[in-house]
């Protein structure tokens, strides 16, 4: 862990960073992909908070990222509710459900936790394609409005790319924020040993409870952004393998670090643009990586630097050493 | 209409039965290991699939492409655990579910990539002549799953309970520990559950694909199906799991015949997660065992 400074200078760079991209970008379908990287982020940061820092895995992810989206979708296209109105309705229902569903859902754990959350995940998704009269089925849901403030609409990729990215950097502002305060060092301990975080006062079962809403709150949030940048949305986007491409996220990036969620959010979203050619064996891809990535570097692209800097110091030392 | 109900109950009971089978598949691994291996249904998938290439493609008659079959499963259940579960033998629970995620996602890859991603079918054992039982009609290839089905569970209880291997199985299924004190070889015993739920798992593929057809992705669905129907028994890899199956796929016939078959498929998962909130044991077992 970086001293507070480091914290706050990580995170200007990495905005600065972010805010120019552009510049180099503009105008070329890479914004538009870029516009899927800030999207994506929010949504692995989302998953490390609940898996990388509280230790709790979901593969239902993708159920309340489609919640968020359905829900925005269906309000503006179908009941001509204003998109902004839309999103924190959307935020706040998700919330209330991951709420009510977290407490049965998070007394299990480990494969248990695994196979609830993917059920719940399957559940969704069968009534995002069943409630035809709502959601258009499995043909999807068009004509949903772009965000608008007065007459300035968010209608290109550059501006897009802007409102999304203004978005994942206040989600993770709040997420550094979080994971340095008490709840962060709290949820670092129910990791570890949930017995022995109680032993020490955490209240573990609301805790983790709450940080099961954030993180569907997020997702929801990801999910409205999508509906209104996309403007069209459809069931196939909120399945069972983008719950598990978002597993491969984090964990490619890194568990339990914050920009490691931007790393693996990065590198999925990206290298299929640049591997045309790989089309539909990115599923294999996928697969490999992840088999790979938990056997090999449990602890993620993040990690690299921390891995290769120990080795090469021991290296000096025993150059130093044999002289 | 009762006519018509016994044909629910009858189509019901043969789906019920291929879930028993991949759930007996989960709970042997689970048992042996206490991972819950999502690739199981990869093992269904490869069964189906596999013995179509040596059926139409490289034309061999069929017990010979369905024996080959489950050989190749079985070997594709071997090799999993020697280059994944067995380096991580120690690993968090978390790892397993992930590095579980990864090989079926794999394996599924690599079926697609050699098979492609046409949906295949195979013929039916013998004949697609249907029989009249009192009103509802049934193929043969019903009764060939409900027999094999009944077979398999007979082996199996005959190997748990009267083979030492099976019995030294069942011991570490209690407590690993005690049981590698006593002489018993965890490590093989681990492998052997792999071999004979990739095995169960094939079977079940083969018989169930000239009913419903097979291609590379048939095996999320079912897997998660058979893990519900193990969750019903409790994770037993007895007789408790195969009634969770038939209780699941009768349920699922009921549902899809009277309800909406659009919603069938989330049948199982309701069921799932009902059971897991208020009796994680399963249905059949007194509290005992911790399942949360």
């Amino acid at each position: 862990m970086g001293t507070e400074r480091n914290v706050l200078l990580k995170y200007l760079l990495f905005s600065a960073a972010v805010l120019v991209a552009p510049i180099f970008f503009s105008g070329g379908y890479l914004l538009n992909v870029l516009v899927f990287v800030g999207i994506n982020t929010m949504l692995a940061l989302a998953l490390n908070l609940l898996l990388g820092y509280a230790g709790q895995i979901s593969l239902g992810q993708a159920a309340f990222f489609g919640l968020g989206s359905y829900i925005s979708g269906v309000a503006t296209a179908n009941y001509g509710m204003n998109p902004w109105t839309a999103l924190v309705l959307a935020a706040v229902v998700v919330g209330v459900i991951a709420f009510t569903i977290g407490f049965p859902i998070l007394k299990l754990k480990g494969h248990y936790l695994a196979m609830s959350t993917l059920g719940f995940g399957i559940i969704i998704y069968i009534l995002f394609n069943e409630t035809i009269d709502l959601t258009g089925g499995p043909s999807g849901l068009s004509g949903i409005p772009y965000f608008s403030v007065g007459e300035f609409q968010f209608d290109s990729d550059l501006k897009n790319y802007f409102l999304i990215w203004g978005f994942a950097l206040l989600m993770i502002l709040f997420s550094v924020n979080l994971v340095n305060s008490r709840i962060g060092r709290a949820l670092r301990a129910i990791h570890d040993s949930e017995v022995a975080a109680r032993v020490m006062g955490v209240n573990a079962r609301l805790l983790k409870v709450q940080i099961f809403a954030l993180s569907a709150v997020f997702s929801s949030i990801a999910g409205s952004l999508y509906a209104h940048t996309m403007t069209f949305i459809s069931p196939a986007s909120f399945g069972f393998n983008f719950s598990v491409e978002l597993l491969t996220m984090v964990v490619i990036g890194g568990l339990g670090t914050v920009y490691g969620s931007f790393l693996g959010a990065a590198l999925l979203t990206l290298l299929p643009e640049f591997l045309r050619t790989l089309q539909d064996y990115d599923i294999v891809f996928y697969g490999l990586l992840l088999v790979l990535m938990t056997m090999f570097m449990p602890g993620g692209l993040v990690r690299i630097p921390s891995l290769v800097l120990p080795f090469l110091a021991k290296f000096k030392v025993r150059r130093q050493g044999n002289a | 209409m009762s006519e018509q109900l016994l044909q629910y109950l009858l189509s019901g009971l043969s789906t019920g039965a291929i879930y028993s089978l991949i759930g007996i598949g989960f709970a042997i691994i689970y048992n042996s290991t206490g991972i819950i291996n999502f690739a199981q249904g990869e093992f269904f998938m490869l069964g189906g699939m596999s013995t179509y290439y040596f059926l139409s493609v490289a034309h061999l008659p069929l017990p010979v492409a369905m024996l080959l079959a489950v050989l190749l499963t079985t070997a594709v259940g071997v090799l999993f655990e020697r280059l994944a579960i067995r380096p991580l033998r120690n690993a968090s629970p978390l790892i397993l579910v992930i590095i579980t995620i990864g090989g079926s996602i794999l394996i599924r890859g690599i079926a697609m990539l050699i098979w492609g991603k046409d949906t295949h079918s195979i013929p039916m054992f013998t004949g697609n002549e249907p029989l009249t039982i009192g009103g509802a009609t049934i193929l043969p290839q019903h009764l060939w799953i409900f027999g094999i089905t009944l077979l398999i569970i007979i082996i199996n209880r005959f190997y748990f309970y009267n083979t030492v291997s099976g019995k030294a199985m069942r011991a570490c299924s209690h407590n690993r520990r005690a049981a590698s004190l006593v002489g018993i070889d965890v490590k093989r015993m681990v492998l052997f559950a792999f071999a004979i739920s990739s095995a169960m798992g094939s079977v079940a593929g083969i018989i169930s694909a000239p009913l419903t057809m097979t291609s590379y992705d048939v095996g999320i669905m079912l897997g998660l199906k058979g893990f519900c129907a193990a969750i019903i028994g409790g994770m037993s890899s007895g007789i408790a799991t195969v009634f969770g199956g038939l209780l699941l796929g009768v349920l699922e016939a009921f549902g899809a015949g009277l309800i909406s078959s659009g919603y069938k498929d989330a049948i199982a998962f309701i069921i799932l997660l009902l059971i897991l909130f208020i009796r994680p044991q399963g249905l059949f077992k007194k509290a005992e065992t911790e399942r949360v």
